[in-house]
């Protein structure tokens, strides 16, 4: 009896061990591609080995390219052209390349692998991209599930007011990798050694959770930046911010690099909110609104009957947008979006559009 | 071992008198949720012959030369599944290396038929009609052959029916279990033609 079933276990265990012998060789043998070499832009050569994603090679270089979601292929941020001839696009790319970018070469970097000598060209600014190592200073609540995180580097950052980094959240609790996610930064372009984050606590988010849940003073984060398209530009129209929740943190940088030049431009921040308990750094917009006659916060409630005494405008933030703008007539403007999708859609489609503004004058950060 | 059936008849018996899907309803999920587009169904019958052929003759050499000898036939699920499983990725690496091209157009499919009942209903009819190696080896690619023919067949179909007036309670399942039907009634024509043991 005893002897059958260390027969079972044996033969068993000896097929999984050999098969998996197996697989680990030929793994070893077949997916070893050697040395390869990555031109960068025509200037940069990288010696590295094959076999593991573009997006990994080059994160192993120090050549951040942005990526959202760590790699799994679903923000479509880490594009880079290919020069070099690797076949044709993957399904799993196909949704983030237009035709023009797949004729021209672009790939998505975390999706294919280095498996010969490339010849890539990438952003050039993509080389400011670095990566830090950040100290908590201070962490505390802003509102009931918004807290603002203030980081010290150990080194420069510059960066351009609205941009974001990525912070990296090491393995804790039954979270077993290193988790990566976007934030704007709020404090201004001129504070280079140290930033600030405003986090929002996601249910059941992985890097929110920790920050909300577990991090503490003087605890070690990994951070890599700056990335995005979300900045002031230059022209003399007026300036639309709409934010909702923590979408308040870009807008909140470009306001404090504003008042350096004094406003030269009509500003309006309008502001989403829910009850007054979802509304902060009230006191700081109104001190730059008394101060500056340009400059005008327009916070609106969605839900004011849980507000008693609330004097402000209410209703939804697209109704307040569209009866400023409607008030106003028609003038040159430019809007800045930051929020959740929903939000941002319902301002293109349902007012901007309305408003004459095109899509060149629209600029936003979508927080998924 | 069993009846002295020519291999080739077998396997012409497994693509179409006794198809694998069509008479023998194996293979059902990936049949129904992989055959709405003819190119990615392609595919995935594509896949589907190529591990069915080289499982059913592993899986003939595992069963009589490790599992009889040592009396070990109540084992064989479970090793069949280890085997298929283990080649499974075995195949996806060499053919992500060798042939990028096929890898792109298989995509997710090969992982995805490890757990596909037709790999398994194939390596175990083989055992239970105790068909010898070659005989297996055929009566795998035939199999898999019927089950790339009936998913081709399935998808073009659906492919036509996509622009037809169908009742919106019918529309998606509903239609395709019906088109299913009406094909494995087609293939009973068959039925009785050549004997698969």
């Amino acid at each position: 009896m005893i002897f059958e079933v260390l027969v079972t276990v044996v033969v068993v265990g000896g097929i999984s061990a050999i098969l998996s012998a197996l697989l680990s060789v030929s793994d070893a043998i077949v997916n070893n591609y050697g040395d390869v070499k990555i031109t960068v832009n025509k200037k940069r050569n990288i010696d590295t080995t094959g076999g593991s994603t573009l997006l990994s090679t080059l994160g192993t270089e120090k050549i951040f390219l942005p990526s959202a979601c760590g790699g799994k292929g679903s923000c479509g941020l880490c594009k880079a052209r290919v020069v070099t001839d690797i076949g044709p696009v993957f399904p799993t790319e196909t949704p983030y390349l237009n035709k023009e970018e797949i004729k021209s070469g672009v790939r998505l970097a975390c999706q294919i692998k280095v498996k010969k000598d490339l010849e890539i060209e990438i952003p050039e600014e993509l080389f400011n991209i670095r990566e830090y190592q950040a100290r908590v200073i201070s962490l505390h609540d802003v509102t009931y599930d918004i807290k603002e995180l203030n980081l010290v580097l150990n080194g420069d950052i510059s960066f351009k007011a609205g941009q974001y980094i990525q912070l990296v959240v090491p393995p804790y609790g039954k979270i077993k990798e290193s988790t990566m996610r976007a934030y704007s930064i709020s404090s201004p372009s001129s504070q280079k050694r140290t930033i600030q984050l405003l986090i929002r606590l996601v249910p059941n988010g992985i890097v929110t959770t920790y920050i909300h849940k577990h991090l503490n003073e003087g605890d070690e984060l990994r951070i890599l930046g700056p990335f995005g398209e979300f900045y002031l530009r230059h022209s003399s129209s007026d300036i639309v911010f709409v934010a909702g929740g923590s979408g308040l943190a870009p807008v909140k940088a470009i306001v404090h690099e504003m008042v350096k030049t004094g406003f030269e431009r009509k500003t309006y921040f309008f502001f989403g909110a829910r009850t007054t308990a979802d509304l902060m750094y009230t006191d700081l917009f109104r001190r730059i609104e008394s101060k500056y006659d340009n400059f005008h916060y327009i916070p609106a409630l969605s839900a004011p009957d849980d507000s008693p005494g609330w004097k402000g405008e209410t209703g939804l933030i697209t109704d307040v947008m569209d009866s400023y703008l409607t008030k106003q007539g028609s003038r040159e403007r430019e809007a800045y979006l930051c929020g959740s999708p929903g939000m941002i859609e319902a301002c293109i489609n349902g007012v901007l559009k309305k408003h004459g503004l095109t899509e060149n004058e629209i600029f936003y950060d979508k927080f998924g | 071992m069993g009846v002295e059936l020519n291999p080739f008849v077998i396997m012409i018996a497994a693509a179409l008198t006794s198809n694998m899907i069509l008479s023998n309803f194996l293979g059902m999920c990936s049949f129904i949720a992989v055959s709405r587009d003819l190119k990615t169904a392609n595919g995935l019958g594509l896949a589907v012959t190529f591990v069915l052929t080289f499982t059913t003759v592993l899986n003939h050499f595992v069963h009589y030369y490790i599992l009889i000898p040592l009396g070990l036939e109540y084992l064989r699920f479970i090793v069949f599944i280890i085997v298929i499983a283990a080649f499974v990725q075995l195949l996806e690496m060499i053919i992500d290396r060798f042939s990028p091209a096929l890898y792109i157009s298989l995509g997710i499919f090969l992982p995805l038929i490890t757990v596909n009942c037709a790999i398994l209903g194939g390596v175990l009819f083989m055992i239970i009609r105790e068909y010898t190696a070659l005989q297996g080896l055929l009566f795998g690619f035939g199999s898999g052959a019927g089950w790339w023919l009936a998913i081709v067949a399935l998808a073009a179909i659906r492919g036509r029916l996509r622009e037809k007036d169908i009742p919106p309670q019918l529309n998606g399942t509903g239609i395709t279990l019906i088109i299913i039907g009406i094909m494995a009634m087609a293939f009973i024509g068959f039925s009785g033609m050549v004997p698969v043991r």
